[in-house]
């Protein structure tokens, strides 16, 4: 393509290709397609082996000779827990957790016989009148606002067409031809657009910071997803690959770069894989390479992969990695806006950032402030997981409140146990308690209370939880993945990671609670990098607001959830054991003895407390003490 | 975190070695090239031994010090192969004093290789590994993904003499 009217036609052209979805922009559709079923193929789903199922139904269409049927490889839905998802249109019937052995009935009754296979339905979806509502319909979505996810399964991501029919590539064009650099950057400034990897820097500022000179520069994605319990990133890019690549040439276009890099960890395959399918369509159609739509710029994209290392998510480790170096991080200033890739001025924003602009660009910095907060507009995706009943992908509003998330679109936590905390930031955030669930998320309320927005994982925890075992499992994360540079990093995590196993063993005093928390500040301190800088987070959050829990593990030598193996008991309640001696046999250490049809007892010396007997338990006869 | 280089000989073929060569070529200009022929070259050969590394660091112009400072900083690269058939047997707490330590021994005296070892026609690869979370199991053996549990140290054979 050499001009944006071609790029124009070639929307006009595909644009019916959606009119079948509710992304639906209306224009002519191919009237040899009738139907469309539409099957997720985000990690989640096809982990629960969807290629499986897309597989099966393109068989059994092409067996019953149906030919007016078309299957659709989508990216993540989000509702990842109902997966894998199957949705067909224009009947928006929303089957969940499919498996092969469905597809058959699917195909006979609903594509072949036109009627919609209710029992395979998500429930929620049938109405009272007996009338289906589509996915988007269902509770999980109703208080969401879907910008950075707004291609993410409702359009192939292999396919360039269906993007640019989405009014894909539309914003380069744009700015392209009618806007400058500084305007460009304007725009992104007055959005208020805070960077999305966690730390909240203003994009538009970044960008701005930028010298106009003749020196090359570089356009950065960060997309070295780590945190646990973290898939935002690999959702966007696996669901929507374009809009990285058209934001990172937008965001080249507006800092003077002609060659951006997308840092991606080698642990997502898909996500490497549609990248690379992505990148090639882009250079085929002219959207990337030299004189891009005839308007004189040249930019281009290169893949590099991560190799399984949690630093290289931090800014100047990253750009040590692409650089072919040890992953390690180095002090600041100079700012990487100033000396970053290869000594070259550098921006670094994350995926979920990217996600953002072509919609500013198309519709403007004053929509997007009328959204979310004043100080943090927009929307934020979280990946909402842990003991909750809707595992899965959410982007609300910022300013929605973690109780709206855990009970409106979480669904609340599951088997009637109660909320008691929930993490986030990851190993660099920290936990918000029960008493300030009312908390409205953005990028300061979160910081004032100790944690942080990080990249998105949401980890919700119920009462069964113990905070002190949450936090020594986040800090033998950092010890794991300290890059080793720093001394306080280093050695300071693992000194801590020390001494919260003696707390946790019952080995701990009230006088090493306060050493804790010195060591804590310390780190924090004098360490390199942000990673560092952040690794006692999770500590320090959980001392502020669980600190009778450290107290009741130091001073009571008791493990209140019941979670510290060397605090903690499984007995027998007498009352309730039937003598079943289901527990004696599957008793891994021979520890439970018992006659049948007799209470049985546990050796308390000869138990390993891998919770086996609890576990297989029917009367609920075993408990913790 | 420590990597033990392999004691298993280096085998690489020649055809092995051309497509190493055409990696190298194809990235030679480009900027930072180090991670991604690492990365290529480890899926040519499943691991990076010295003599894969050297090859690299005269082909890029790297010092082979910077070479296998990268290899070792990244938990990705390998310095040891894997067999055909990955074998890890569990050694946490529930399947240790189920027995997972006889099992051990009995496999290694089958194999006639060490924990973290490989045979030398590199069609076994041996490691222990922490808890699988498959204690109901106990005591639990992977051989390339699939779980063996309530292993006895009398199947061992059958399991071996069933890897093609």
């Amino acid at each position: 393509m050499n001009s944006v009217a071609e790029l124009n036609a070639l929307r006009e052209k595909y644009k019916g290709s959606l009119s079948l979805r509710p992304i639906s922009k209306g224009g002519t559709r191919d009237d040899n397609i009738k139907r469309e079923i539409l099957i997720c193929g985000g990690t989640g789903c096809t982990s629960s082996h969807s290629t499986d199922i897309i597989d099966a139904f393109n068989e059994e269409i092409k067996k019953a000779g149906v030919t007016d049927t078309k299957v659709v490889r989508t990216g993540c839905f989000g509702l990842c827990e109902l997966g894998p998802i199957v949705i067909v249109y224009p009947e928006g019937a929303f089957y969940s957790k499919v498996k092969v052995e469905h597809v058959k009935r699917i195909v006979d009754e609903h594509i072949v016989g036109g009627n919609v296979v209710k029992e395979l339905l998500y429930p929620e979806t049938i109405q009272d009148d007996g009338s289906i509502i589509g996915i988007f319909d269902t509770h999980f979505y109703e208080n969401q606002c879907r910008i950075a996810l707004k291609n993410c399964g409702n359009i192939d991501p292999e396919n360039i067409n269906e993007y640019i029919a989405n009014d894909g590539y539309a914003a380069l064009a744009k700015v392209l031809t009618e806007m400058t650099p500084d305007e460009v950057i304007e725009e992104v400034k007055a959005s208020g657009l805070r960077g999305r990897g966690g730390a909240g820097f203003p994009t538009g500022v970044k960008w701005g910071s930028i010298k106009r000179d003749d020196q090359e520069k570089f356009i950065l994605c960060n997309a070295d997803e780590g945190d646990p319990g973290a898939f935002m990133d690999c959702s966007v890019l696996e669901g929507d690959p374009h809009v990285i690549l058209e934001a990172m040439a937008i965001g080249g276009y507006a800092i003077g770069a002609h060659q951006g890099y997308i840092y991606v960890r080698a642990e997502y395959p898909i996500a490497v894989h549609r990248l690379t399918i992505a990148i090639n369509q882009a250079r085929e159609y002219g959207l990337l390479g030299k004189n891009i739509l005839g308007t004189g710029f040249d930019f281009d994209i290169g893949l590099r992969l991560g190799a399984g290392a949690f630093v290289c998510g931090e800014g100047t480790a990253l750009e040590a990695s692409i650089e072919g170096k040890r992953g390690e991080p180095r002090p600041k200033p100079p700012r990487m806006t100033e000396k970053g890739l290869f000594g070259k001025p550098s921006v670094l924003n994350n995926v979920e950032t990217y996600a953002n602009i072509p919609q500013i660009i198309m519709k403007g910095a004053k929509w997007f402030t009328s959204i979310g907060t004043e100080k943090s507009p927009g929307t934020k995706v979280f990946c909402l997981v842990g003991n909750i009943k809707h595992t899965g992908l959410v982007e609300i509003p910022m300013g929605t409140t973690l109780r709206e998330i855990v009970e409106d679109i979480g669904g609340g936590i599951p088997n009637g146990k109660k909320f008691k905390a929930a993490q986030t930031g990851g190993p660099s955030g920290g936990c918000i308690p029960e008493s300030l669930i009312d908390t409205p998320m953005d990028f300061d309320n979160l910081s004032k209370i100790g944690t942080m927005m990080g990249s998105g994982g949401l980890i919700v925890m119920d009462e069964d939880t113990c905070m002190v075992d949450i936090a020594k499992f986040y800090l033998g994360f950092t010890v794991d993945e300290s890059c080793g540079k720093c001394t306080p990093c280093r050695i300071g995590t693992k000194r801590l990671l020390e001494m919260l196993t003696k707390v946790t063993r019952g080995e701990g005093t009230l006088e090493m609670l306060d050493e804790i928390t010195e060591l804590c500040h310390f780190i924090k301190d004098n360490s390199l990098c942000g990673l560092g800088q952040a690794a006692p987070n999770p500590v320090l959050s959980t001392i502020t607001h669980f600190r009778d829990e450290y107290v009741s593990h130091v001073v009571d030598k008791k493990c209140p959830a019941g979670v510290c193996k060397a605090l903690m008991s499984y007995n027998i309640d007498p009352t309730k054991c039937r003598g079943c001696t289901l527990c004696a046999r599957n008793c891994p250490a021979g520890a439970v003895t018992g006659k049948i049809k007799e209470p049985h007892v546990i050796d308390p010396n000869k138990c390993i407390k891998c919770g086996v007997c609890y576990d297989n338990c029917r009367f609920g006869a075993i408990y913790k003490a | 975190m420590a990597k033990r280089k392999t004691a298993v000989p280096f085998q690489g073929t020649a055809e092995q070695e051309k497509k190493l060569r055409e990696i190298i070529e194809k990235y030679k200009s480009v900027p930072g090239a180090v991670m991604p022929v690492l990365q290529q070259a480890q899926e040519v050969y499943g691991y990076l031994p010295i003599e894969v590394q050297k090859i690299i660091a005269e082909g890029l112009d790297v010092p082979l010090s910077e070479i296998y400072g990268v290899t070792t900083f990244y938990s990705q690269f390998s310095l040891n192969p894997k067999g055909k058939y990955e074998i890890r047997i569990c050694l946490g707490t529930a399947c240790y004093v189920k027995g997972s330590g006889n099992i051990m021994q009995k496999m290694e005296e089958e194999l006639g290789i060490q924990d973290g070892g490989i045979t030398a026609d590199g069609k076994f690869s041996l490691d222990s590994v922490r808890c699988i979370g498959a204690c109901g199991l106990a005591p639990a053996m992977v051989v390339n993904g699939e779980v063996y549990g309530r292993m006895t140290t009398d199947k061992i054979r059958d399991i071996i003499a069933s890897c093609e």
